[in-house]
């Protein structure tokens, strides 16, 4: 009798100690601090626009070919002597810059200034508006540094590709929750290296570990001067460059 | 999925449809936020507003408005089981929409949305059953005996409406009205909460340049209070016209007496109106005060909002929202010997000028690139040929602007909110 009480006791105060709900930070003290940061270079001086990158990527990630959506892309610009502007990205750069018509345009090249590329990806910030707005917590930061999307639960919103500054989620025209670069998550963290990085044959793309000082990504970020994009926006971007204008967006 | 099924599935580039790239635009850029998103603000706007109104009696002994109060609440109610409804026809995943409730992720403005609405409709629900409790009772002796289907129906619905609290003695009515100026006192911080925090869903997106100030949630509101007004009075004069035109070619016209045809009472018109004009002067003056803030400052979006602003959007901001919206009917309400068809003509254009305002935000806030240096333009579909083009086209919108109105005739069978003579 005594005993069953006994266990009745014990069963009804288990289930009280068992669970804890841990706080935001206890929960992120519980998890051990990662060793690993994942940080993005870009060359501007040395990509050609080829956009091997994109297709590499579209193709690695199941990303449907031929929707204008993309993960990464590569834009062109062309900065003329009176101060202009102009850019593009024809298909995200899929296929290239395969003509000389920029903005539907002809422009004499005698009165271009400069004109150069830019490849475009996810940020994967250190304070990722679309992590912050996500009403369910579908979409994340690991403990690398790397926002991901929880497809199973999405409900497509739409706001976090509303938050983002650069433009980089869309709604993944089969799947129809949001969709974003995810550094190959899959890749990066078997040991590989990005679909995009390996596609590029100038080695304008690179991916490291920032928090390894003997990483030659984090080598060129700490020595050489490197810009980022929008950072008036707070948002703490990962994608360093190499060669950034002021023009570009 | 694997990569044949994803290349062979049917794909929706969700936007494609309605957008038109101007100039340079991020590839994946489109607008993600369409009709829908307007009707939602719209909306919640119309029950914050219509819930104020009420409250203005119940609360502030406002007793010009006590025809109106009954009748706002009502409307209100109705309005509100609608409002989250543009939210679901938007969602890409509208099966998922309860992990909002299971999984709420609070550093989104989003998240707090299901408990703001649920606490809201619990708010305006028990305000209605206090204000109609007596009536319930009452209800339920009068059909005691009756005999017939629909009589037995409406004797059982009312005595579950009732909740066993049969008595109606002079001091429990008089709790029932402490109740009432207590939920009316609740509820408009509540109904400014959840309004104002639809702005602030858009306030607080700092990607977007047109929608981040800390303007937004109060221009919300008193919009949203401008709108809700409107409506009442608008809906108000238009049945209590539709009566009198019903009373007129009635057969028992010749037993009627002028006073009882009456129609729409413009002294209660002329008191609301006057309500309308004073929120309609707040809101004009935040959203000038907000635009005129960004041209003086500059920042870097400016270059691009000035040419939305000024420039693409120029008929649609200032000449249907400011110009017909708020000049000509501030104008009617205004000049003197104020008519019932004048002032539900204002209110008309009220309720549109309010409408385009949404619209402006939230289209227009997506009418240039995140580059600024591109725009993009919205097609609203109005033939729908699939399931996307009907929830976020015209049809979609026009479901939604219908189904309060359905709703509040449902509701007028058992709850009568309409005081005709």
């Amino acid at each position: 009798m005594l005993a069953t009480a006994a266990k009745g006791a014990l069963v009804t105060a288990l289930p009280l100690s068992a669970f804890k709900i841990l706080g935001p930070a206890e929960a992120k003290a519980a998890v051990k601090e990662s060793a690993v940061r994942w940080g993005f270079l870009v060359d501007t001086n040395r990509c050609v626009g080829c956009g091997f990158c994109v297709k590499a990527c579209k193709l690695e990630n199941e990303v449907p070919y031929d929707p204008p959506l993309t993960r990464t892309w590569v834009e062109r610009y062309v900065i003329l002597k009176d101060g202009r502007t102009l850019i593009d990205t024809p298909n995200g750069a899929r296929d290239g810059f395969t003509k000389p018509e920029i903005q539907e345009r002809d422009v004499n090249p005698k009165n271009i200034a400069k004109a150069f590329f830019v490849p475009k990806l996810c940020n994967q910030c250190e304070n990722p508006p679309c992590v912050q707005v996500c009403p369910v917590g579908a979409t994340y930061q690991t403990p690398g540094g790397v926002v991901l999307v929880d497809r199973t639960w999405c409900i497509g919103c739409g706001y976090c590709i509303m938050a983002c500054p650069y433009g980089a989620r869309f709604f993944h025209p089969v799947h129809k929750v949001a969709e974003k670069c995810t550094f190959c998550y899959h890749r990066i963290t078997q040991g590989m290296t990005t679909a995009c990085v390996q596609a590029c044959p100038f080695g304008a793309r690179k991916i490291g570990n920032l928090k390894d000082m003997s990483d030659p990504v984090t080598k060129i970020i700490l020595s050489q001067r490197v810009g980022i994009l929008k950072d008036a926006f707070g948002t703490k971007p990962q994608v360093y460059y190499l060669g950034l204008d002021e023009t570009v967006r | 999925m694997t990569p044949e099924a994803v290349h062979g599935a049917e794909m929706i580039v969700h936007g494609a449809e309605w957008t038109i790239k101007e100039l340079f635009t991020y590839p994946n850029e489109y607008i993600y936020w369409t009709i829908q998103i307007v009707m939602y603000p719209y909306l919640t706007g119309l029950v914050a507003g219509a819930f104020v109104l009420s409250s203005l009696y119940h609360v502030f002994g406002q007793n010009d408005l006590k025809d109106m109060a009954k009748f706002a609440l009502v409307f209100s109610f109705a309005l509100l089981l609608v409002a989250p409804m543009p939210l679901l026809f938007h969602l890409q995943q509208p099966q998922r929409n309860f992990e909002v409730m299971l999984t709420p992720h609070f550093t989104s403005a989003i998240a707090a949305f299901g408990m703001v609405y649920s606490f809201y409709l619990a708010i305006v629900a028990s305000e209605i059953w206090f204000v109609y409790r007596k009536f319930f009772v009452e209800q339920t002796v009068a059909l005691k005996g009756k005999t017939g289907i629909s009589n037995t129906l409406l004797r059982i619905t009312y005595h579950v409406l009732t909740l066993g609290a049969y008595d109606i003695s002079e001091s429990a009515l008089h709790k029932d009205e402490k109740a009432i100026k207590l939920l009316a006192g609740i509820g408009i911080p509540v109904a400014c909460f959840l309004h104002g925090y639809a702005g602030f869903i858009f306030g607080s997106v700092k990607a977007n340049a047109l929608w981040m100030t800390p303007l937004m949630p109060v221009i919300f509101i008193m919009s949203a209070i401008v709108s809700g007004i409107a409506l009442c009075m608008l809906t108000d004069i238009v049945i209590m016209e539709w009566k009198k035109f019903r009373i007129r070619t009635s057969r028992k016209r010749w037993e009627m007496t002028a006073d009882e045809i009456g129609g729409a009472e413009i002294d209660i018109v002329k008191k609301t109106s006057k309500y309308l004009l004073g929120f309609m002067i707040a809101a004009l003056t935040l959203e000038l005060v907000d635009l005129i803030f960004r041209g003086y400052t500059a920042m870097k979006s400016w270059d691009i909002l000035r040419t939305v602003i000024y420039g693409k959007d120029f008929t649609k901001i200032f000449i249907l929202q400011y110009g017909l919206g708020n000049v000509l009917p501030f104008v009617l309400l205004l000049l003197p010997r104020l008519t019932v068809k004048r002032a539900a003509l204002a209110a008309v254009l009220v309720l549109f000028g309010v409408f385009m305002m949404r619209w402006n935000v939230v289209i227009g806030g997506q009418a240039f690139s995140l580059s600024f240096a591109g725009y993009m333009e919205y097609h609203l579909p109005m033939m729908p040929h699939n399931m996307e083009t009907f929830k976020e086209g015209v049809l979609g919108a026009l479901f939604m602007g219908v189904l309060p109105f359905i709703l509040f005739w449902l509701f007028n069978k058992i709850i009568p909110s309409l005081k005709f003579k």
